[in-house]
């Protein structure tokens, strides 16, 4: 049966049809609908399911489940996999029995994150082989065959697919899952404990399964050789394949493709003949120069005398994400073809349109608050979330990012060298579970006097509304009891912890000033939902003309996008949440027709 | 055959599911097909574009600059933002209603609609041009914007697939509750350009 499959979609029917036992992940632009699948499919295909708190406990959650048999998937994006870096490093040299997957999505561009990071380069540095799909079709393929390629090594596998393979959409054949007959269960053995006796006698396993790895792939049809021309052969991994096979139909050339699936580690035979047949060599790959480098390697071991040009010569970027255009620019430049004249568009000027908080979220009127009770020279350290927008203007109120649970202890750090200034840490409620508590904690045992403000708006929302330990149901709609923010903030040792609803501008504010005046680490919980999930809707605001003095503050200082100005009048448009911030800061109640609170 | 169209708004006005419901009503007709979704930050009032691409050969989920035959804008500014994709003599269908983004109001950016709606009007042949906010909110609800649309595309006769199949398709896709508001949309886009 062929289905219209997301790529992330398509990864979660390939593990299904693999017969997993396991599926955990944490949620991440591109990788989120992975699990997001998965979830929905546990109860018909008999697995387990779950969003774990973060990436690190979830590779673990499926060690523990492969270590008695059982196959399983761990999902995550780029970054996602540093925070799980600890137990994959040291998994390599232990050793998997069930298969076990890690679905990695990278990120060049980068469309939704805070780098541009390789996890190819990630899979080699880890001594572990890593699967690079170039369509939703072949990324379920990839995600199959990487169950088998697993057991057979006794490794973790990597399949990495990009924002192009997880969010593009393809016609994909679905087929019946695997049924796995194996009977489950713990085996005792001291493999399972690491010694450095244990780590010195398996590094060097784990290096003998690095020719292993290669010699299965070369008979694997994720590489493959189009053997067209002598003069130039083209060499790309992943999605950069399809691109090249579409600019050079579109520019009539005649080259050799070697497409690779398996950038870590490459199957040598094939690459050896590829190298040896063509007088010149292009690779054309995104980010790091993996193939690239490892191709100059096999060429230089076996003395094969031809021209390798890529990234270290400059032809192709190593940052940003590649398109047929580019790959046509860097073909013509290779082959010397004189390039077509581009089309000039000569627009006009448009708008700028980054993205915004939404109308009626909550985070824009905890952020207000905040700024109301202690004004612009107190420091707002920033985490990863929706949040994050809360920098752009007029808000400007994230002063910085850096990764998931930093906004804490960022400003722990700041609050040791700079005394007397504020220093007020925001992050969401599932980034407060996922690596917020340690910064929390070190906050209370080294007495750091700053100001926590957790924006709970009851879910994940960045990613895609996920479910998280706060809340009261998990991934696969199993009940839950959610774990309390304002109870785990005190059995950490926090005296002031206040729990407000920010929509309520007055109490956020007043909440505002006592924690931050308050000597000691103090929490602030701005508690409402998202205004995304909200089920009903609220009554739509409207200014009235005729009390509105246009002074312009709704506008300038929320910044909400249901408020525009037409001519000199400023209008709420049909966006409206209904949250009521606005009624809130118009200084002449011009703001009327909706309820409060 | 092969066919590659371009969906441009802002986020938050049902580009990605307007880009599943044509790629399934292209393989429901038999075709292969592939859409490119702007999925994340982008989502929250930003700049989005879909791609989608029905036919035999297919490569990427992208289409190269000046390639596209298609293009369907739900907001006026994006819709001239995606105009670089498109071949000479692509069809444009455009919603003419504005979404002005915060950075306007704010007067950091300028939003001259009359100047960006003249651009369209003088550099493309294929242009249709409807209040497809209105007509939505006429159907029972501005969300149903992108359905308006697909129906004034439908109507036009260029995709390889019916109309009734993309209504069809449309009806499989959508919550059950919201079916004869998006049937009214739909016949709304398509009455619209009969009139024309």
């Amino acid at each position: 049966m062929k289905k219209l499959l997301m790529g992330n979609e398509a990864i979660a029917y390939g593990a299904v049809e693999a017969g997993i036992k396991l599926a955990a992940g944490y949620p991440g632009t591109p990788s989120s609908e992975i699990l997001t699948t998965l979830a929905k499919l546990a109860k018909q295909y008999n697995f387990y399911a779950e969003w774990s708190v973060n990436e690190k406990v979830a590779l673990e959650v499926a060690a523990g489940a492969s270590y008695c048999g059982a196959r399983c998937i761990v999902t995550m994006k780029q970054v996602g996999l540093n925070v799980a870096a600890d137990p994959l490093m040291t998994l390599a040299y232990i050793g998997v029995k069930g298969g076990l997957v890690l679905a990695v999505a990278d990120d060049p561009g980068p469309h939704s994150s805070q780098n541009e990071q390789d996890t190819r380069k990630f899979a080699q540095f880890a001594k572990l082989p890593v699967l690079d799909p170039s369509d939703p079709q072949e990324a379920k393929e990839m995600t199959k065959a990487a169950f088998n390629i697993s057991e057979q090594l006794g490794l973790p596998v990597i399949l990495r697919p990009t924002t192009r393979t997880c969010h593009a959409c393809q016609d994909v054949e679905i087929l019946q899952p695997r049924i796995a007959a194996s009977k489950l269960g713990f085996k005792k053995d001291s493999r399972w404990v690491i010694f450095p006796s244990l780590a010195a006698k398996q590094h060097r396993w784990l290096n003998k399964q690095q020719a292993a790895a290669s010699d299965i792939f070369e008979n694997i049809s994720f590489n493959s050789l189009e053997f067209n021309d002598t003069e130039l052969g083209v060499a790309a991994s992943g999605v950069s394949y399809l691109y090249v096979k579409e600019a050079l139909e579109i520019l009539g050339i005649k080259a050799s493709v070697l497409k690779i699936g398996t950038p870590y580690p490459l199957p040598n035979k094939l690459c050896k003949e590829f190298l040896q047949k063509h007088k010149r060599i292009l690779v054309v790959e995104e980010q790091e120069p993996v193939v690239e480098d490892q191709l100059i390697k096999i060429a230089y071991e076996n003395k094969i005398d031809t021209v390798i040009l890529g990234k270290n010569s400059g032809y192709n970027a190593r940052e940003g994400e590649l398109n047929v255009n580019k790959v046509i620019e860097i073909l013509t430049e290779v082959n010397g073809i004189p390039s077509k004249p581009k089309a000039q568009h000569q627009l006009p000027e448009l708008p700028v349109r980054p993205p915004v908080l939404c109308s009626g979220c909550p985070h824009r009127a905890s952020f207000y608050a905040f700024k109301q009770a202690v004004g612009n020279n107190a420091v707002f350290t920033g985490d990863i979330g929706c949040y994050t927008l809360g920098s752009m203007q007029p808000l400007n109120a994230v002063d910085t990012c850096l990764c998931m649970g930093a906004s804490i202890t960022i400003a722990s750090g700041m609050e040791k060298v700079e005394k007397g200034r504020k220093q007020v840490a925001f992050l969401g409620d599932s980034t407060f579970f996922h690596t917020g508590i340690p910064g929390l904690i070190n906050a209370v045992y080294n007495k750091s006097d700053i100001t926590i403000v957790v924006l709970d708006n009851r879910t994940t929302a960045m990613t895609g509304h996920q479910p998280h330990p706060g809340l009261d149901s998990t991934a696969t709609g199993e009940p839950a009891k959610g774990l309390d923010i304002a109870k785990i903030a005190s059995a950490c040792g926090v005296k002031l912890i206040k729990t407000v609803d920010p929509y309520d501008l007055e109490a956020a504010v007043k909440a505002a000033r006592e924690a931050v005046d308050f000597p000691g680490p103090s929490v602030v919980i701005m508690k409402r939902e998202c205004a995304a999930l909200k089920k009903e809707r609220k009554e739509s605001f409207y200014i009235d003309q005729d009390l509105c003095l246009g002074c312009g503050i709704c506008v300038e200082e929320l910044g909400c996008p249901a408020i525009e100005k037409q001519g000199d009048d400023y209008v709420i448009n049909y966006k409206c949440a209904g949250c009521g911030v606005c009624a809130q800061v118009c200084p002449n109640e011009a703001v009327t027709g909706g309820t409060l609170k | 055959m092969k066919l590659d169209i371009i969906i441009t708004g802002v986020g938050g006005q049902g580009n990605v599911l307007s880009s599943r419901i044509l790629a399934q009503a292209a393989i429901k007709s038999g075709l292969s097909a592939r859409t490119s979704e702007t999925i994340g930050m982008a989502q929250r009032e930003g700049v989005v574009m879909s791609q989608v691409r029905m036919g035999d050969i297919i490569y990427s989920p992208l289409i190269p600059d000046g390639e596209a035959d298609i293009l369907l804008g739900f907001e006026l500014a994006e819709t001239v933002r995606g105009l670089p994709k498109l071949k000479n003599n692509a069809v444009v269908i455009a919603n003419q209603a504005a979404i002005v983004p915060v950075s306007a109001a704010l007067g950091n950016s300028g939003y001259q609609a009359d100047k960006i709606k003249d651009y369209l009007k003088e550099h493309v042949k294929n242009l249709y041009l409807l209040d497809a906010t209105a007509l939505a909110a006429k159907a029972g609800t501005y969300k149903a914007t992108n359905i308006v649309l697909l129906g004034a595309l439908a109507q036009l006769n260029i995709l390889p697939f019916s109309k009734d199949k993309l209504l069809q398709v449309i009806l499989d896709t959508v919550p059950s509750k919201y079916k004869e508001i998006n049937i009214r949309a739909f016949e709304l886009g398509c009455s619209f350009l009969e009139v024309m």
